[in-house]
C-alpha cells in the first residue's frame, strides 16, 4: 500500500470493492495483475481501484492522502485533510461551492480528481491569509457584508481573489464575469462587487505606498 | 457610543471568509460513526407489497436497516394534523418518502443496500394538480375563510368586474448547506443531536417522541445553517430523527448528509397556488369588492400547509382597504412532498394575487397604476381595519407610494417605455410598482415567545444563548448589540453562543421574521435584570470611593463600558470592574430572559383578530427588458423603498432585503420545477434548476428605507425585516405582464408565475398570432 508506483494493493482493493460478486472480482483482480505487471514494466504510476497514496501539496506543505482514483478533490480535501472550508454543494461543477485554487486558477474541486492535483500547488480558503493577516478580498468581504449564510462564501473568496491575482485592476464588469458562476442564495451579489473592488483598490493602494 | 443603529460585521465574518465557521457536516467524524441515508419510495402513490430488506444485511459495512416498526412512534407533525409517517408503513404518498433507514460503515455500503432491498409497490391513482384534488375534494384540513361586508350586493351592482385564475410555482429553498444532523448516544439513553435546524426544539420533541424518550434525555444543538429559508423550520427534523434513530438503536454516533440531489427531490418547497379571482371596481379604480378561493398544493402531508394559508389569506388584502371581501383557503393534498414554509410563508402568494388585480384594474381602465394603489391604499386614521378585524396602526403605506413614485421617477419613465415600445421592433419594455403589507409575528399566537440566557463573567465578557438559530439573516449579530447596549458595554465583549436545548427551553422556530424581535426582546429582558443589579452595586461602590456621595441607584448610569453617577461623571468605575465587585458582593451575574408578545390575538376557526404586532411595508418600482424573439427578461432597474423602523444594524438589513427580493425575483420568473409523468422531480440540480445568479439581477439597483422612529412596539422600534422585502418582487411580475400588454390587443395578458423566457415567449406567440388576425385592433391598441 505505501508503495505508490505499484498503485494498488489487493487487499486495497478487495476491501474497495466491497460486496462485488466473487466472480467479478476474480476477473478484475486478472486484469489488476496484468495492470500491476505493466506499471512494473513502463514505469509511471497507476493508481486503483483500491485507495491508494496520494501526495497533496495542500497550502504550502505536502500532505498524503489515502484515496481511490475516482476521489474527487473536494472529498479529498474535505475527508481526508478535514479542511471543511472548502463546501460542496451541488458536487457537479454548477455552483462554485467548492472553488480552489491549483497553480494559482480557480477550480471546481468536485470536478477535479485528486489524482490529477497531486504534484500541483492547491490553496484553499483556509490557505489564502498569510498567518493572521488576512488576504485583501477576505478583508473586504468582512468590511462590506459580503456573506449572510456563509455557505457560498469560501467559494466565492476563492474565485474573487483569484481575479485580482490575474487581475490586480478589475472593472465591475471584470467582477461580475468572474463571480457569474457562484451561486448565493443569500444573494450577497451586490456586497461581493463592492467588496471586490475595494480590495483591489486597497490593495493597490498599499502597493504604491509600500513601493 | 451604542452598540445598536451601527453597521458592525456578522458575527462570524471572519470564520466565513476563512473557512473556519463550521457547519454540521464539517463536524470531524467521531470514533465509529454511521453514515444514515434511506431508501425512499420511488412511486409517488402506491400500496407496498413486499418488503425484504434481508438481502442487504449481509452487504459488507452495512450495519443496520430500520423500518416504521423500529420506532416508538411513527406518526408526528408541526400542526395538530399529526398527520405525517417519518417511515412508510404500507401505503406510500411521494416520491422521496422514507421506507427503509439504513446505517453503513460506508457510501458503498449505502449504495449496494439500496439496490439490494426489494420493494414492489403497486400503484395507486396519483394526484399531482390541484385541479384533481379539487375534483375529488381531497384537502388537507378544513377550509378557512374571512369577509366582510356584503361582496354579493357589491358585485350585482358593480361598474366593472375582472375576474381570472392567478397561479404561481413551487420553489425550491436551495439553501446551500442541504439537510444534515449528527447524533450521539449518552449515558442514560440519552442523545445530543446536531442538526441544522431553524427549529432545535422541534428537532428535540420530535426525536424524543418517535423514538419514546422523555424530552431531557434529547439535547439538540445548532451552531449556525447554511440557510434555511424556511425549509429547515419543519423538515429539518425528519433527517435529525433518523440520524437519532441509529445513535439510539445502535448507541454508535450517527451521520446523515443529504446529497443536493437528494434534498431537492426529497424535501418540499413553497407551495404553488391557484387561486380564482373577482374583482369590483369603479370607473375612477376603486375596488369596491373582492372574491378570491386560494388553493395551495400541500404536498402529501399536512406539514406547516394551514399556517400558510392563514397567512396567505391573512396577506391577500396586502395594502388596500376594501369594503366588501370574501377569502377563502384550502389546502390540496397532492402526491407531492409535503410543502412546507419558505421566506413569506404564504404572504407572497396572497400578496401577488391583489397585486395582479390592480395590475389588471389599471390596465383596463388606462390608468396610472400607482394612483390606482394610491387610491385604495389604507387609510392613516380611516379605511384602516382589515378584513379580519385589526387596526392598521402607525401606517407609512401612503408616504411610502408617493416617495417611490418620485424617487423612482416612475410616470416619466412610464411615458418613456411607451415610446420605446412604439419604436422597438425587436424589444419590449415595462414598467411597474407593488406594495407590500407583511403582518410581523407568528398567526400561531403560543408561539410569540421567547427566552435568553444571559452570563456575565469575571473579565466582564458576556454569553448569551437564546432559542434563535442563525442562518444568514445576522440574529446573532443583532442580538450581540442588543445585548451591548443594554449593559453599555462592547458588542466585542459579547459572544453568541451556539443554539441549544439544554439552554434554551420550548423555543419557537426561527420564522416569521420574527427571530431577532422575540429572542433580542428576551435577551435585552435578562439584560435589564442583571443590569439593575449591577446598578446597586455601582451606586455603592461609587459611594464608598467618593467623598459625600450617597447611594443613588437612579442616578446611576452605564455607558460605553463604564458605570458613574450622573452627579459626579467623573469618578467612573470600569465593567469589568463593576462586574468583580458584584462577584465578591455575591451579586448575581446570570440571568434568564423571557419575552411574550403582547396584545395579540387569533381565531383561527373564524379566522379573525389580530394576529399581528405591527406590519413591515414597502414599495417597489421595476423595470423590465423582454427579448422579443427569445422572450428573455431582465431586469433593468428597480427601486425599493421600505419602511422598517430604526434599523438595529443597516448593513445586515440592507444585505435582507437585496437577498429576500433576489429570491422573490426566482420565485416569480426563471425559478421552476418540472415533473416527470409519474411525478418524479427531473430539475433537482442547479443544472436544470436556475435560480437567479448575478446575471439576473437588476442593471440598477435602489435600496433604501425611510426614517420612522414610532414602531416603539417593538425592540428599539426595529422592524423586522427578513421576509417582506421578497414579496417587492411582485414590481418585476407586473412590469413583465405591462410589457405584454403594448402587444396583447385588446386583451389583458394573462402569464402565470413563474413567468420563465419560455412562458414569455409563449405569450408572445399567441398574442403575435392573434393580432396578425385582427390587424386594425393592434394599431389601436400600440
Ligand atoms: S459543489 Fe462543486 S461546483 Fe457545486
Ligand atoms: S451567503 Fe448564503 S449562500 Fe451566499
Amino acid at each position: 500500500m505505501s508503495d505508490s508506483t505499484k498503485g494498488v494493493s489487493r487487499r486495497g482493493f478487495l476491501k474497495g470493492a466491497g460486496s462485488a460478486a466473487a466472480a467479478t472480482a476474480l476477473l478484475d483482480s486478472a486484469v489488476l495483475t496484468v495492470r500491476e505487471a505493466t506499471a512494473q514494466i513502463t514505469g509511471p504510476p497507476v493508481y486503483g481501484p483500491g485507495r491508494t497514496e496520494l501526495a497533496l501539496h495542500v497550502n504550502g506543505s505536502e500532505r498524503t492522502v489515502l484515496v481511490e482514483p475516482r476521489t474527487t478533490l473536494a472529498a479529498a480535501l474535505r475527508d481526508e485533510l478535514d479542511l471543511t472550508g472548502t463546501k460542496v454543494v451541488c458536487d457537479r461543477g454548477a455552483c462554485s461551492g467548492c472553488t480552489v485554487w491549483i497553480d494559482g486558477l480557480p477550480v471546481a474541486s468536485c470536478m477535479t480528481l485528486a489524482i490529477d492535483a497531486a504534484g500541483r500547488k492547491i490553496t484553499t480558503i483556509e490557505g489564502l491569509a498569510t498567518g493572521d493577516k488576512l488576504h485583501p478580498v477576505q478583508e473586504a468581504f468582512i468590511e462590506k457584508d459580503a456573506m449572510q449564510c456563509g455557505f457560498c462564501t469560501p467559494g466565492m473568496v476563492m474565485t474573487a481573489a483569484a481575479l485580482l491575482e490575474r487581475n490586480p485592476d478589475p472593472t465591475l464588469d471584470d467582477v461580475k464575469e468572474a463571480v457569474s458562476g457562484n451561486l448565493c442564495r443569500c444573494a450577497v451579489y451586490p456586497q461581493v462587487f463592492e467588496a471586490t473592488l475595494a480590495a483591489a483598490k486597497k490593495r493597490k493602494a498599499s502597493q504604491i505606498a509600500g513601493s | 457610543m451604542t452598540a445598536v443603529e451601527r453597521k458592525i460585521p456578522h458575527d462570524s465574518a471572519r470564520e466565513h471568509v476563512t473557512g473556519e465557521a463550521v457547519y454540521v457536516d464539517d463536524m470531524p467524524p467521531s470514533r465509529g460513526e454511521l453514515i444514515v441515508d434511506f431508501l425512499w419510495s420511488p412511486v409517488a402513490h402506491g400500496r407496498i407489497r413486499r418488503l425484504d430488506v434481508e438481502p442487504a444485511r449481509n452487504i459488507a459495512g452495512v450495519v443496520a436497516l430500520f423500518t416504521h416498526g423500529d420506532l416508538a412512534h411513527n406518526r408526528f407533525g408541526p400542526s395538530q394534523i399529526q398527520d405525517e409517517l417519518l417511515i412508510a408503513e404500507d401505503e406510500v404518498r411521494f416520491i422521496g418518502q422514507p421506507v427503509v433507514v439504513i446505517a453503513a460503515e460506508n457510501r458503498e455500503a449505502v449504495r449496494a443496500a439500496k439496490a439490494a432491498i426489494r420493494l414492489d409497490i403497486d400503484p395507486l391513482p396519483p394526484v399531482f394538480t390541484i385541479d384533481e384534488a379539487k375534483a375529488r375534494r381531497d384537502f388537507i384540513g378544513p377550509v378557512r375563510k374571512i369577509a366582510r361586508g356584503d361582496v354579493a350586493t357589491a358585485f350585482a351592482h358593480a361598474e366593472h368586474v375582472l375576474q381570472g385564475v392567478f397561479k404561481t410555482g413551487g420553489v425550491d429553498q436551495f439553501y446551500l448547506e442541504s439537510q444534515a444532523a449528527i447524533a450521539w448516544p449518552g449515558e442514560k439513553g440519552a442523545l445530543t443531536v446536531h442538526s441544522s435546524t431553524q427549529n432545535p426544539t422541534e428537532v428535540q420533541d420530535v426525536v424524543a417522541h418517535l423514538l419514546g424518550l422523555p424530552a431531557h434525555k434529547v439535547v439538540v444543538i445548532t451552531k449556525r445553517l447554511g440557510g434555511g429559508f424556511g425549509g429547515k423550520e419543519c423538515q429539518a427534523t425528519h433527517p435529525a430523527a433518523m440520524a437519532a434513530l441509529v445513535a439510539h438503536k445502535l448507541k454508535r454516533p450517527a451521520r446523515i448528509a443529504y446529497s443536493k440531489d437528494d434534498d431537492m427531490r426529497v424535501t418540499g418547497g413553497r407551495h404553488p397556488f391557484q387561486n380564482d379571482y373577482r374583482v369590483a371596481f369603479t370607473s375612477e379604480g376603486i375596488i369596491t369588492a373582492v372574491k378570491v378561493d386560494l388553493y395551495s398544493d400541500g404536498g402529501a402531508f399536512a406539514d406547516l400547509s394551514q399556517a400558510v394559508m392563514a397567512r396567505a389569506m391573512t396577506h391577500t388584502d396586502n395594502a388596500y382597504w376594501i369594503p366588501n371581501i370574501e377569502i377563502t383557503g384550502t389546502v390540496c393534498r397532492t402526491n407531492f412532498p409535503p410543502n412546507t414554509a419558505f421566506r413569506g410563508f404564504g404572504g407572497p402568494q396572497g400578496v401577488s394575487t391583489m397585486e395582479n388585480m390592480i395590475e389588471e384594474i389599471s390596465l383596463f381602465l388606462h390608468k396610472d397604476p400607482l394612483e390606482i394603489r394610491m387610491r385604495n391604499c389604507y387609510g392613516i386614521e380611516e379605511r384602516n381595519t382589515t378584513p379580519y378585524g385589526q387596526i392598521v396602526a402607525n401606517n407609512q403605506l401612503p408616504r411610502l407610494m408617493r416617495d417611490i413614485g418620485e424617487r423612482a421617477d416612475f410616470r416619466r419613465r412610464t411615458a418613456a417605455v411607451a415610446d420605446f415600445n412604439a419604436k422597438s421592433k425587436t424589444h419590449l419594455r415595462g414598467i411597474a410598482c407593488s406594495a407590500v403589507k407583511f403582518g410581523i409575528s407568528f398567526n400561531t399566537k403560543f408561539l410569540n415567545q421567547a427566552n435568553a440566557l444571559v452570563n456575565v463573567y469575571l473579565d466582564g465578557t458576556v454569553q448569551v444563548s437564546t432559542g434563535a438559530t442563525e442562518m444568514g439573516q445576522g440574529v446573532n449579530t443583532k442580538i450581540k448589540q442588543v445585548v451591548a447596549a443594554e449593559l453599555g458595554i462592547d458588542a466585542g465583549l459579547v459572544i453568541v453562543m451556539a443554539t441549544s436545548t439544554e439552554k434554551n427551553n420550548n423555543t419557537s422556530a426561527t420564522a416569521a421574521s420574527s427571530g431577532a424581535d422575540m429572542n433580542g426582546s428576551a435577551a435585552a429582558d435578562a439584560c435589564r435584570r442583571i443590569r439593575a443589579r449591577l446598578v446597586e452595586v455601582a451606586a455603592r461602590e461609587l459611594a464608598a470611593r467618593t467623598e459625600d456621595l450617597q447611594p443613588s441607584p437612579s442616578t446611576i448610569a452605564i455607558a460605553n463600558g463604564m458605570a458613574f453617577d450622573r452627579r459626579r461623571p467623573q469618578h467612573g468605575i470600569a465593567w469589568r470592574d463593576l462586574v468583580r465587585a458584584a462577584y465578591l458582593q455575591r451579586v448575581s451575574l446570570g440571568e434568564r430572559g423571557f419575552y411574550a408578545t403582547a396584545g395579540l390575538d387569533w381565531n383561527a376557526e373564524k379566522s379573525s383578530g389580530s394576529p399581528f404586532l405591527y406590519f413591515t411595508n414597502g414599495c417597489a418600482v421595476s423595470e423590465v427588458l423582454i427579448d422579443r424573439f427569445t422572450g428573455s427578461a431582465r431586469v433593468l432597474r428597480s427601486d425599493l423603498l421600505m419602511d422598517i423602523g430604526k434599523s438595529i444594524n443597516p448593513g445586515i438589513d440592507r444585505g435582507q432585503i437585496t437577498g429576500a427580493f433576489f429570491q422573490g425575483l426566482g420565485w416569480l420568473t426563471n425559478e421552476e420545477k418540472r415533473y416527470a409523468p409519474t411525478g418524479e422531480l427531473l430539475t433537482y440540480s442547479p443544472t436544470t434548476y436556475k435560480v437567479p445568479n448575478i446575471q439576473d439581477l437588476p442593471q440598477v439597483f435602489n435600496v433604501d428605507w425611510i426614517e420612522n422612529d414610532t414602531n416603539t412596539l417593538n425592540l428599539r422600534s426595529s422592524k423586522a425585516v427578513g421576509e417582506p422585502p421578497l414579496l417587492l418582487a411582485i414590481s418585476v411580475y407586473c412590469a413583465i405582464k405591462n410589457a405584454l400588454s403594448f402587444v396583447s390587443g385588446s386583451e389583458i395578458p394573462k402569464i402565470d408565475a413563474p413567468c420563465t423566457g419560455e412562458e414569455i415567449l409563449m405569450r408572445l406567440t399567441e398574442y403575435a398570432r392573434k393580432n396578425a388576425r385582427k390587424p386594425q385592433e393592434s394599431a389601436a391598441s400600440a
